[in-house]
């Protein structure tokens, strides 16, 4: 009897060891996620349009047919990235997205503030090699850390009423996400 | 031999335990810190840098780019307020108000997240399109015929979900539910 307990109760433990690893395995092993999905789409550090959620082939699933939306599949190892959007008539979104499509940073329109939003990515390492001089924190400048060097910019502008959809993507159509220049080195 | 069948037996009992837990997490759904009102339930927490591993997980699976919380509040609704899961083929109401938000859009979706094709081709409603009585509220026909003011057809499917997104909303991680957080109630009519 106390034998046949044992060995359920090391099944269990096993089994709770078994299930906690492969959920955390799992986003490792996934080759159907966002980034995924979007990697034949979208080339690297250039803003693609999406095309309109419709019915029959839904390029991710639960997006919002209000919006229209574009990504910048971006890789930070040869530098930091800057991100313009002109924001568009009523609502416009940019999160950004880990390699595992973990969102990791949004911000809106009224939170950035101003009619373009711009924002410069950047890893950890990247920051803190920024020259002391430059005063990071002044106002106009937004800088996003990264915490993974490859990952997902997702900008979405809502179209209110459908017949706003053109105009909604025609702002989205207006992002840029280019890398920027790699600063000197020299001068170190 | 004794031990040889008891860590056998083990390990079989390890396998299935194991795997059926992540099955059944994964196509269950679910994860840490779910804010619940009414028939509607939203994962705040899953739209950040600390979501859990159960929301990595099923990110991963399903491929889908979750609601980020300075973008947004993604509400899910499977059922209706007396727990009856939502029929295509019948009436359902959707009414009332929603929390504070500069946008919100309803959503009707297949279970597994695809648009339903409908002859409006009219896949939900955003909060500037719906028409609202004198008092602000609304009300929002799901049914699969012709319905007088805000139909959204549901394309006679049998089953599908509805998603309420608030956009720039104070509705967050710290949100508790209560009566400052009002979410519409969605109630079923007759079915055919």
């Amino acid at each position: 009897m106390i034998r046949w307990l044992m060995i359920l109760l090391v099944g269990l433990v096993l089994g709770a060891i078994v299930h906690l690893s492969t959920i955390i395995l799992l986003p490792l092993t996934a080759t159907r996620d966002a980034y995924a999905r979007l990697t034949p789409l979208a080339p690297v550090n250039t803003m693609t349009v999406l095309a309109e959620s419709a019915p029959a082939d839904a390029l991710m699933p639960f997006m919002d047919p209000a919006f229209a939306n574009a990504v910048c599949r971006y890789d930070l190892s040869n530098g930091p990235l800057k991100f313009t959007a002109p924001v568009s008539i009523a609502y416009t979104s940019v999160t950004f997205y880990t390699r595992r499509d973990i969102a990791y940073y949004a911000i809106n329109d009224r939170a950035a503030g101003r009619r373009v939003i711009e924002l410069e990515l950047m890893t950890s390492d990247q920051r803190a090699e920024l020259p002391e001089d430059e005063d990071i924190t002044a106002a106009d400048r937004l800088i996003v850390e990264s915490p993974t060097t490859t990952g997902l910019i997702a900008l979405r502008a809502l179209a209110p009423e459908p017949g706003l959809m053109p105009t909604a993507r025609a702002a989205v159509q207006a992002a840029r996400c280019v890398a920027e220049p790699p600063q000197p080195q020299s001068s170190r | 031999m004794r031990l040889l069948t008891g860590s056998l037996l083990a390990f079989l009992i390890a396998t299935l335990v194991g795997l059926g837990a992540t099955y059944l997490a994964l196509t269950r759904g679910g994860a840490f810190g779910a804010l619940t009102i009414g028939s509607w339930t939203a994962f705040p927490k899953t739209g950040t840098i600390d979501a859990d591993p159960y929301a990595r997980a099923a990110i991963a699976r399903t491929g889908r780019l979750v609601t980020g919380v300075g973008d947004g509040v993604s509400f899910t609704a499977m059922r209706d307020d007396k727990g009856k899961p939502l029929d295509g083929r019948c009436d359902v109401t959707v009414s009332g108000i929603t929390p504070q938000a500069r946008f919100w859009t309803l959503t009707l979706y297949s279970t597994a997240g695809n648009l339903v094709a409908n002859s409006l081709n009219r896949p939900g409603f955003t909060s500037q399109e719906i028409v609202r009585r004198a008092d602000g509220t609304f009300e929002i026909a799901v049914t699969p015929r012709a319905h007088a003011g805000n139909w959204l057809p549901t394309g006679g499917i049998e089953r599908y979900v509805l998603v309420l997104r608030l956009y720039d909303t104070p509705v967050g991680v710290s949100t508790k539910a209560g009566r400052e957080v009002p979410m519409p109630a969605i109630t079923t009519g007759d079915c055919r």
